[in-house]
């Protein structure tokens, strides 16, 4: 670890804090429908948007409404998204004249980026046209990160409001967070990221001419050895930038090229990684500012801020630490720091980043659902790919992805005082609502979906030869962690991937659909119930027995239940995978 | 319930017209018209004829150029299969081929212990540059071979290193294909 090190990871999360309040209050505007300075461009358009679609833009919706909407929205787009796959070949703008997709694929693809995972079980330079990538993957880059954006603000509604039985229209929050929020922030860094490298065309991949020739050998089909000599190099082009933003923005993570944010044309220097890490956190910090204007208690947003940053700062940390160890195993190898490099951990990262920038950019993008890399997880040191396992597993809750970073926050602040409130054995309260039978069980159920899926799939690929454990890149205790993190990361609708792990079968592609599609929507679903709920019930006023929200007592408190739910959960799984690799790596062990 | 799949369907279609074709177009259109170098790669042409990318890394082998990372991208440095190994650190193929890596490095040069990023690869395939101290490690074969004091080869290696954005951000570094073709131009008589 080095000062400079620390220097980036500091003012990194300067610059966020110092974004949360404003970025938090125009998002509160945006969503009260109050006055912006981009009304007089983006109204017109609003009002355009309704006509043509035929939404009512005064209807209130129930729970049940607005949930129906979400759903009935991402069927009808991921069957759009399916067909567009599924028929590229005769579209406009492929140039590379890539054929459709298959079957099995398209709808793990559609699944993945319906649901904000952006999981990609394919190489996208050599299976996915322009056409696919812009008005399909970056369309639901867009939709997903809006779609979260709404549940969130319903459930801050359904806190807010009194004996009400709605939570607002499901239409005006998706449209208010695309136009008001995504789009502008997504065009000014798209505009920023091409200006220094990102690329941005519709040419056809080119040919260079390299400078040096190379002679390769490769075993044939027949396992004949055969040279071969190899003078150019086929470079992949497109319209990156644009895709790359909302990426990040979006908290999706689906990079353009196979290679994600590690590839030079998606994350060419220094500054544009930081603009990209920048934009992973921005939305979500916000967010916690807007929960607190919203709730009219700003310095609950700050409470809830303050636990995210603990969880933060633990994670970046421990993953920078591990990543800056030397690998046991190598010999006559220099791997430590100084200044003419960063030394480490350095198989899997680009020397442009080096290890501060890739443990960051690893930990910022588990921390949320985004799921973009500048660094192959796979090939982490055993506690550093430990550190972002687990960000994924605590829920994506610090800081999280747009909109379902918040909800699941919320979810653990209402166990949170759930416990606090059986402590001194009084009914819970939150915000003046009381916390009662209905909306802890919607809080457990939220909870109690995602290790389901995750052990329950984990466990049986592993007991599955020929289904599951073929696809492993890596044996041993590290074989355990790629099958955890690809369900892991699924279910939590990450998207990042200890990519080694082939996931482009039959078994891998169907279970994982599911995972993706069950760990958005059965866990949305309890959301809105519990908002509805919350909406429907009397204000209680504060008394001396209610547990204040917004204290650090308050913020232990939600760490510590963070980590006992998670801890007790996950501690086996973690300790058969990462934990056993790193004891026998330091004993010398490899596999 | 019909009603709602109508409206999903409409907003579908509306919305992909502005997110997933306007706002790409837009973008397009504004970073051709004011930096088209930049949004077409940075390729480099010499002579008229394509040499490769500024950003994008490529092969250099044997003992008369600066070599490059390890790459896991196709047969090395492909362009269209960008990627990394995904060998975990206790993975036995992994040590072997660093091992490997660590023998050709010292063949040509010293015995010290060789940078870690030069025989290990990036997490792309197409990582363009190596630290300064992976270049510095293979100044004095660089010098031997082509005819060159030690001083010319480190003055060329320092012209070439590119400093932390602002001071702070990110790691110093050397772009090998831009140091490789400023040595083919200061000796370009060596065999």
């Amino acid at each position: 670890m080095t000062m400079n090190g620390w220097l980036q990871i500091l003012l990194f999360f300067g610059l966020i804090t110092l974004a949360t309040r404003p970025v938090g209050r125009y998002m509160a505007c945006v969503f009260e429908r109050k006055r912006t300075w981009l009304d007089p461009v983006l109204s017109p358009l609003e009002r355009l948007l309704y006509r043509l679609t035929g939404i009512d833009a005064d209807e209130e919706m129930a729970w049940t409404t607005y949930s129906v909407a979400v759903l009935a929205f991402s069927l009808v787009s991921m069957l759009i998204l399916y067909a567009l796959e599924r028929l590229q070949a005769w579209l406009p703008l492929n140039p590379q004249h890539l054929p459709n997709v298959p079957a099995v694929l398209a709808l793990n693809t559609a699944a993945s980026f319906t649901t904000n995972t952006n999981w990609q079980a394919y190489t996208p330079e050599s299976t996915m046209s322009y056409l696919t990538q812009m008005a399909g993957l970056a369309y639901h880059n867009f939709a997903s990160a809006a779609l979260g954006l709404a549940v969130a603000i319903a459930l801050i509604r359904g806190i807010v409001r009194r004996e009400q039985k709605t939570l607002g229209n499901f239409w005006v929050d998706m449209t208010r967070a695309t136009l008001w929020v995504l789009l502008p922030g997504a065009l000014l860094l798209a505009l920023a990221l091409s200006s220094q490298g990102v690329i941005q065309n519709f040419r056809a991949y080119d040919t260079a001419k390299v400078v040096q020739p190379q002679t390769v050998q490769q075993t044939g089909a027949n396992g004949k050895i055969q040279t071969q000599t190899i003078a150019t190099q086929t470079i992949a082009q497109g319209p990156v930038a644009s895709q790359e933003a909302i990426k990040e923005l979006g908290t999706n993570g689906g990079g353009f090229f196979n290679a994600n944010s590690a590839h030079p044309f998606e994350n060419p220097t220094p500054l544009t990684n930081f603009l990209e890490m920048l934009a992973i956190f921005i939305l979500p910090a916000g967010l916690t500012a807007t929960l607190g204007m919203m709730t009219g208690s700003p310095r609950h947003g700050w409470a809830v801020f303050a636990a995210m940053s603990v969880l933060f700062f633990a994670g970046v940390a421990t993953a920078y630490w591990a990543e800056s160890q030397p690998n046991p195993l190598l010999h006559r190898v220099e791997q430590r720091a100084d200044q003419q490099q960063s030394g480490g951990n350095m198989e899997g990262k680009e020397v442009r980043f080096g290890i501060a920038n890739s443990a960051l950019f690893a930990t910022v993008t588990t921390d949320t659902s985004c799921g973009a890399v500048n660094s192959m997880h796979d090939s982490f040191m055993p506690l550093g790919g430990m550190v972002v396992l687990t960000n994924i597993l605590l829920g994506e809750v610090v800081f999280g992805g747009v909109g379902s970073g918040l909800y699941g926050m919320v979810i653990f602040v209402i166990l949170a005082v759930f416990i606090a409130g059986l402590m001194v054995g009084r009914t819970p309260e939150y915000l003046g609502k009381k916390i009662e039978s209905y909306d802890v069980k919607m809080a457990m159920l939220y909870t109690l979906i995602f290790p389901l899926i995750v052990l329950s799939f984990s466990a049986v690929s592993v007991l599955l030869p020929n289904l599951g454990l073929s696809s492993l890149n890596n044996s041993g205790p590290h074989g355990l962690s790629e099958i955890l993190y690809a369900y892991t990361s699924a279910t939590g609708n990450n998207g990042s991937a200890f990519a080694g792990l082939n996931a482009n079968t039959n078994w891998y592609n169907l279970t994982l659909a599911f995972s993706m599609l069950a760990g958005r929507f059965l866990m949305l679903i309890p959301v809105l119930a519990l908002a509805g709920n919350l909406a429907g019930k009397r204000y209680t006023p504060p008394s001396l027995g209610t547990f204040p929200v917004t204290t650090p007592l308050f913020t232990v408190l939600l760490v510590g239940v963070i980590l006992i739910v998670v801890a007790l959960t996950f501690f086996p799984a973690l300790g058969l995978g990462p934990v056993l690799e790193h004891l026998l790596l330091h004993a010398g062990h490899s596999f | 319930m019909r009603k709602l799949l109508l409206i999903s369907l409409r907003y579908t279609l509306v919305t992909t017209l502005l997110l997933g074709l306007g706002y790409p177009l837009l973008v397009t259109v504004i970073a051709q018209s004011l930096w088209k170098q930049r949004a077409d790669g940075d390729l480099i042409v010499k002579d008229g004829v394509l040499i490769g990318s500024r950003w994008i890394g490529q092969s250099f082998t044997g003992p008369r150029y600066f070599h490059s990372r390890p790459s896991a991208a196709g047969n090395g440095y492909d362009a269209s299969a960008s990627g990394g190994s995904n060998w975990s650190p206790s993975n036995q193929k992994f040590v072997d081929r660093t091992s490997a890596s660590v023998s050709v490095e010292q063949a040509d040069a010293s015995t010290a212990p060789v940078p870690v990023d030069l025989v290990t690869a990036s997490a792309s395939g197409l990582d363009p540059d190596i630290t300064p101290a992976a270049a510095d490690y293979q100044a004095p074969r660089i010098a031997k071979v082509r005819g060159l004091t030690l001083e010319q080869v480190e003055t060329l290696i320092r012209n070439h290193t590119q400093e932390r954005d602002f001071g702070l951000l990110g790691e110093r570094r050397v772009n090998v294909l831009a140091l490789n073709m400023a040595l083919d131009e200061s000796a370009p008589a060596a065999k």
